[in-house]
C-alpha cells in the first residue's frame, strides 16, 4: 500500500508492506537508522519516534499507521546548521550517555513531553522516561540533562 | 619502592575533567555507529534453530523443506562444520576455561542451545526456514539444578572425547579451586564465638539494550572480515582461527560501537555462525539476536552458594574465615574457575587481619544456559556470604557491624597472602595496597545517609518498619601479568594525533578517558586527539573490555604511547630550532624554547617533518602489562523501608562511596558507579530468572524479567573519595565493576536491621520476606 506522511518535515510518499512495522520503514527502507530496537516487544523503549506529538514504541506500530501523520525521529533534531536540539546538548553536558542504544529513544520521549510541559516536575520527567529502559547509567544523569534541557528551553523563549 | 603519595595529588591540564565524550554527539544524534546500522550488498539473513530439549542427543536433521523456502540457502548442521573443540569465553590465551564447546554438536544441553544454521535472502525466509528444519531427538535426563549436578545419579553433561581443560567430567564438576592460609578449623574452633551460615545468589541477566549482532564478508583478498559488538576483537579473531583452522592473517575482526556489554559480549556468540555461512556461501551475512535468544541463549551470571564460617574474639576480632562454595556454570564453561576464583580473591582480602582462611569451591555443569562474564564475575556474589556474615558475627557478639567491618578491614600499605595464591585461573601476585581510601568512603558514607542519627524501627504508621545496612567491597583493575593492552599514536601536520587502541569502549566511555591521558601527556586539547577503536587491522593489540581493566592497563599503555611521541616532538623540535633538548619544554600544542623564547607549533614542527626537513613520521606504540592489580575500594549504605503486613520492600535511599584513584573523566567514573549500583540494586530486589520445570527461561523478555526504571528505587547518591594510585595512569584505577558488589548485602543487612528477619537467598522477593514475617508471627 501506499502511505504520505511528514518524516521530520519533510513529505514522504512511499509503498509499503501491510505488515511492515514502523520500525522497519525508518530503519530498513528509508535508512534512519537512529531509531533502534532492543526489545521488539514495547518493552525497552530504544525505539521511541514522536508521532503527532506523541512518543509511541515504533516496534509496536504498523508502518500503515503512519499514513497522514507527523513524524519525528532522533535524525530530524538536529538542525540543518548543525545545531542540536537542547535535549541533545544536555544528555551530552550532563554525561547522560555511556553505551548509547537507548539514548536516541530516551531523547524523544524527553521531546516529547518538554514539547508539551517546558516545567516538569522531577516525578513527571521520571513518569515520562518510565518506559524508556537504561541499563548503563542508573538515570540520575539522565533525569538531570532533561531538567537541564527544560531550564534551556525556558530561557530560550523567554 | 613507589611511595605512598597522597601529595601527587594534583590538578591537571585535561585529566580530571569532564571533557564531553569524544563519540557523545554522534551518539546523542542518533548517527549510525552501531553493527545493525551499516549493511552490505548481497547479505544473507541467518537464523538458528534451537533446541526446546534441555537435554538431549541429536538423532537426525532434516533440512529437505526448508531448502524448498525460496530465498533460502543454506542450512548448516554438525556435519557441515569442523568438530573442534573449544571455549567461546574471550580471555588470554591459553584461556583458563576448558575447551568444551563445538560451533554445532550433536547433543544439545540446554534449552535454546543452536542445532542448525540457517542462511536466507530476507529475514522472513529464514525465519520459515528455522519452523521447517526437522530435528529428531533422543531425549537424556537433564540436570536441572546445581544441587543436582554432582549426584551419582546424574547424567554426565560432557562425555565428548574432544574437550580438555575439565576438572571432573564424570561427575559434572567443570572447575575446582581450593586454598587454604594458616589452620582455619583449629582456630574457628579456639574463637570465642563461631557462627555458620549459607547463602545463595541467584543467576542474573545482562539485558544490555543492543542485543548480540554480527556481520561478516569476505574482503577482495578473500580475508574473513567480522563486523562485531563484541568486548574481545583479538580473543574473537584468535578463536575463529582456531574453530576453521584458518590463519589468524586472513581474519579481521572489527569493533564498532557497541551498546552495552557488562560481561555479556566477552564470548562468541554470534560470530561464529556468520563466519559458518560466508565460508560456506562466500556472501556476506548478517545475525542479530531477538531478545529472547540474547536473554535464553548467551550468558547469564554465575549462580552461587556459600557455605561460610567465621570466628571472632569477645571483642570483635575476627580469627579465621572458611568459605565454601558452589557455582552453577549451566551448560558450558566459560569462565567457571576464574568467576570462582574472584569470588574469594576479590573479597576475602578485605579482612586481611585474619590468623586463617581458607577458600574452595565446585563449578557444576547443569543443563541451565551457559554461565559466563557478568560485571562483578563472582566479586558480589561472595561478597553478598562475606559482608552479612560478618554483618551476622556482629549481631551475634552484640556489636555494631559497621565497627565490626571498619576494625577489621584492609588499609593503605598493608597486604593479604591471598593476593599471591589467588589470582584468575593460576596464582597471582603479591602486592601491597598502594592507595586505600576505604574509611574514607565509609565516613563520607555514613554522614550521606546519616548512619549516626537513624532510628530503626517501626514507623508512625506501625506499619511500616525501618532499617539501615551497609556493605564494603573491593575489586580490582586488570588481570596482572595477564593482561596486556597497547596503545598507537601518531602525529598529523595539523598538530592532532590519531590514537589506535585495541582497547574496547563498551560504553563506558573508555575512548574518551583515554584521549584525555593521550592530551595530557601531549600537552593538547583533546579535540586534537582522533580516537579509533578496535579493529584487529589497524589497531594495536588489547585483550579487551574486561576485568575493570582498560583505564588502568590501556591506560597505561596509552600513557607510555604518548611519552615517545612527545620525545619525538622534543627531538623534531630541538632540529628545527637547532636548539638543545634540555632546554626546550611543551607548552599548549607548542614547542618553547626556556633559554632563547623561540617557540614553534606542534603543527609546523610536524609540517615540516613531513614535508621538507629532516624528513619522517612521529608515532609510536606502548604496551602496558599490570605488575600488580590495584583495588579500589567502596562503602555502600541502604536504607529501607518494609511494609510489615505485604513484605513490600521499599529502597528509599542507597548511597555508594567508592576510591578509585584519580577519576580521569569524574563525571564519567559516577556514572560507571551509579550504572554498576543500579544492576546490583536490580539483582537484589527485581531480576528474577525463572526456568520451567523441563529448564526452560521463562523471563526472556522484559515484561517478565524486570530490569529497574527510575520509579522502582528511592534516592541513590554515589561520590568518589579521590585516592593516588602511584601505578596508575595520573593515578587511576578502576571503577566500572566496583559498583555491582555491594547493593545485595547492604541491602540484605538493612532488610535484617528494619524487620529482624535474614534473607540469605537473593534476589529478595516481597513475597519471601512476608512468607518470613508471616512465620515468624505463627
Amino acid at each position: 500500500m501506499r502511505i504520505n506522511f511528514r518524516l521530520n518535515g519533510e513529505t514522504i510518499t512511499t509503498e509499503i508492506e501491510d505488515s511492515m512495522r514502523a520500525l522497519d520503514l525508518l530503519r530498513e527502507d528509508l535508512g534512519l537508522t537512529g531509531t533502534k530496537e532492543g526489545c521488539g516487544e514495547g518493552e525497552c523503549g530504544a525505539c521511541t519516534i514522536i508521532v503527532d506529538g506523541n512518543a509511541v514504541n515504533s516496534c509496536l506500530m504498523l508502518a500503515a499507521e503512519l499514513d497522514g501523520t507527523s513524524v519525528e525521529t532522533i535524525e530530524g533534531l538536529t538542525g540543518s546548521d548543525g545545531k542540536m536540539h537542547p535535549v541533545q546538548r544536555s544528555f551530552i553536558d550532563k554525561g547522560a550517555v555511556q553505551c548509547g542504544f537507548c539514548i536516541p529513544g530516551m531523547i524523544m520521549s524527553a521531546k516529547s513531553l518538554l514539547d508539551k510541559n517546558d516545567s516538569p516536575s522531577k516525578e513527571e520527567i521520571e513518569a515520562a522516561l518510565e518506559g524508556n529502559l537504561c541499563r548503563c547509567t542508573g538515570y540520575v544523569r539522565i533525569i538531570e540533562a532533561v531538567e537541564d534541557a527544560a531550564s534551556i528551553i525556558r530561557e530560550d523563549r523567554k | 619502592m613507589t611511595p605512598l603519595a597522597e601529595e601527587k595529588i594534583r590538578e591537571f591540564n585535561v585529566v580530571k575533567k569532564n571533557t564531553d565524550k569524544v563519540d557523545g554527539k554522534a551518539l546523542v544524534s542518533g548517527k549510525p555507529v552501531y553493527t545493525d546500522d551499516f549493511d552490505a550488498r548481497d547479505e544473507l539473513q541467518v537464523k538458528l534453530v534451537r533446541s526446546p530439549h534441555a537435554h538431549a542427543t541429536i538423532k537426525s536433521i532434516d533440512a529437505s523443506e526448508a531448502l524448498k523456502i525460496p530465498g533460502v540457502v543454506a542450512v548448516l548442521t554438525s556435519d557441515d562444520l569442523p568438530r573442534v573443540c573449544f571455549t567461546r569465553a574471550g580471555q588470554g590465551y591459553p584461556e583458563p576455561s576448558p575447551y568444551d564447546t563445538f560451533v554445532l554438536d550433536r547433543r544439545v544441553r540446554y534449552v535454546g542451545e543452536p542445532v542448525a544454521i540457517v542462511a536466507a535472502e530476507t529475514e522472513k525466509a529464514a525465519t520459515a526456514a528455522v519452523k521447517a528444519v526437522k530435528v529428531e531427538y533422543e531425549l537424556l535426563k537433564a540436570v536441572l539444578s546445581m544441587d543436582d549436578a554432582m549426584k551419582p545419579s546424574a547424567p554426565t553433561i560432557h562425555p565428548e572425547e574432544e574437550a580438555s581443560g575439565i576438572f571432573d567430567a564424570e561427575r559434572n564438576i567443570a572447575a575446582h579451586f581450593e586454598m587454604e592460609i594458616g589452620e582455619t578449623e583449629k582456630i574457628l574452633k579456639d574463637c570465642d564465638v563461631t557462627i555458620s551460615r549459607t547463602y545463595h545468589a541467584n543467576t542474573q541477566l545482562h539485558a544490555m539494550l543492543e542485543p548480540h549482532v554480527s556481520r561478516s564478508y569476505l574482503d577482495p583478498n578473500n580475508r574473513l572480515v567480522i563486523v562485531s559488538s563484541t568486548q574481545v576483537p583479538f580473543h574473537a579473531r584468535r578463536i575463529l582461527s582456531r574453530i576453521f583452522n584458518i590463519p589468524i592473517s586472513s581474519i579481521r575482526v572489527i569493533k564498532p560501537r557497541i551498546g552495552g556489554g557488562f560481561g555479556g559480549k566477552q564470548a562468541l556468540h554470534t560470530e561464529q555462525y556468520v563466519a559458518a555461512v560466508t565460508l560456506a556461501t562466500r556472501r556476506p551475512a548478517r545475525l542479530i539476536f531477538t531478545r529472547e535468544e540474547v536473554s535464553m541463549a548467551t550468558n547469564i551470571r554465575h549462580e552461587m552458594q556459600y557455605e561460610v564460617k567465621i570466628g571472632a574474639s569477645k571483642d570483635g576480632k575476627i580469627r579465621a574465615i572458611s568459605m565454601d562454595g558452589v557455582s552453577n556454570t549451566g551448560a558450558y564453561g566459560e569462565h567457571a574457575l576464574t568467576t570462582l576464583m574472584v569470588s574469594g580473591s576479590k573479597t576475602l582480602p578485605l579482612y586481611n587481619k585474619v590468623e586463617a582462611v581458607r577458600f574452595s569451591g565446585n563449578v557444576v555443569y547443569t543443563n541451565l544456559p551457559p554461565a559466563g562474564a557478568f560485571r562483578g564475575y563472582g566479586a558480589p556474589q561472595g561478597l553478598f556470604a562475606l559482608d552479612c556474615i560478618v554483618d551476622e558475627l556482629a549481631t551475634e557478639l552484640g556489636l555494631d557491624p559497621l565497627t565490626v567491618k571498619e576494625m577489621n578491614s584492609i588499609r593503605e600499605g598493608e597486604s593479604s597472602p591471598i593476593f599471591k595464591l589467588m589470582g584468575e585461573g593460576r596464582e597471582g601476585v603479591e602486592q601491597i595496597v598502594r592507595s586505600c581510601k576505604l574509611q574514607e568512603c565509609i565516613d563520607r558514607g555514613k554522614e550521606l545517609i546519616g548512619w549516626e542519627k537513624r532510628s530503626k524501627g517501626m514507623l508512625p504508621d506501625s506499619r511500616r518498619a525501618k532499617g539501615y545496612g551497609c556493605a564494603i567491597a573491593m575489586q580490582g583493575s586488570g588481570i596482572a601479568k595477564i593482561d596486556m593492552g597497547a596503545a598507537t599514536i601518531k602525529m598529523n601536520e595539523d598538530g592532532s594525533f590519531n590514537l589506535l587502541i585495541g582497547a574496547t569502549d563498551i560504553g563506558t566511555g573508555s575512548d574518551t578517558a583515554l584521549a584525555q591521558i593521550a592530551a595530557e601527556v601531549l600537552h593538547v586539547t583533546v579535540d586534537k586527539i582522533i580516537v579509533y577503536s578496535s579493529d584487529t587491522d589497524f589497531t594495536p593489540f588489547d585483550t579487551g573490555a574486561y576485568a575493570s581493566s582498560t583505564t588502568y592497563v590501556s591506560g597505561n599503555a596509552v600513557k607510555a604511547a604518548a611519552e615517545k611521541v612527545r620525545m619525538q616532538i622534543l627531538q623534531g623540535a630541538s632540529e628545527i630550532l637547532e636548539e638543545p633538548l634540555p632546554n626546550l619544554e611543551l607548552t599548549l600544542a607548542e614547542v618553547h624554547s626556556k633559554e632563547t623564547g623561540k617557540t614553534i607549533s606542534y603543527s609546523d614542527i610536524c609540517t615540516q617533518l613531513f614535508y621538507t626537513f629532516n624528513q619522517r613520521q612521529i608515532g609510536a606504540t606502548g604496551s602496558f602489562v599490570g605488575e600488580e592489580s590495584p583495588i579500589p575500594f567502596m562503602a555502600t549504605f541502604a536504607e529501607v523501608e518494609v511494609d510489615m503486613e505485604t513484605g513490600q520492600i521499599d529502597l528509599k535511599k542507597l548511597v555508594s562511596v567508592a576510591d578509585c584513584g584519580t577519576p580521569i573523566n569524574p563525571v564519567q567514573a559516577l556514572g560507571q558507579l551509579e550504572g554498576g549500583t543500579m544492576q546490583g540494586i536490580g539483582w537484589a530486589l527485581f531480576e528474577n530468572v525463572m526456568y520451567s520445570q523441563t529448564g526452560r527461561m521463562l523471563t526472556t523478555d522484559f515484561f517478565t524479567y524486570k530490569v529497574p526504571t527510575r520509579m522502582d528505587y528511592g534516592e541513590l547518591i554515589c561520590e568518589l573519595a579521590e585516592s593516588y594510585e602511584p601505578t596508575g595512569p595520573y593515578g587511576a584505577k578502576s571503577i566500572a565493576e566496583i559498583g555491582i558488589d555491594s547493593p545485595i548485602p547492604a541491602i540484605a543487612n538493612a532488610l535484617y536491621d528494619a524487620t529482624g528477619i535474614r534473607l540469605r537467598e537473593a534476589p529478595f522477593k516481597s513475597e519471601k520476606l512476608l512468607f518470613e514475617i508471616l512465620s515468624r508471627e505463627v
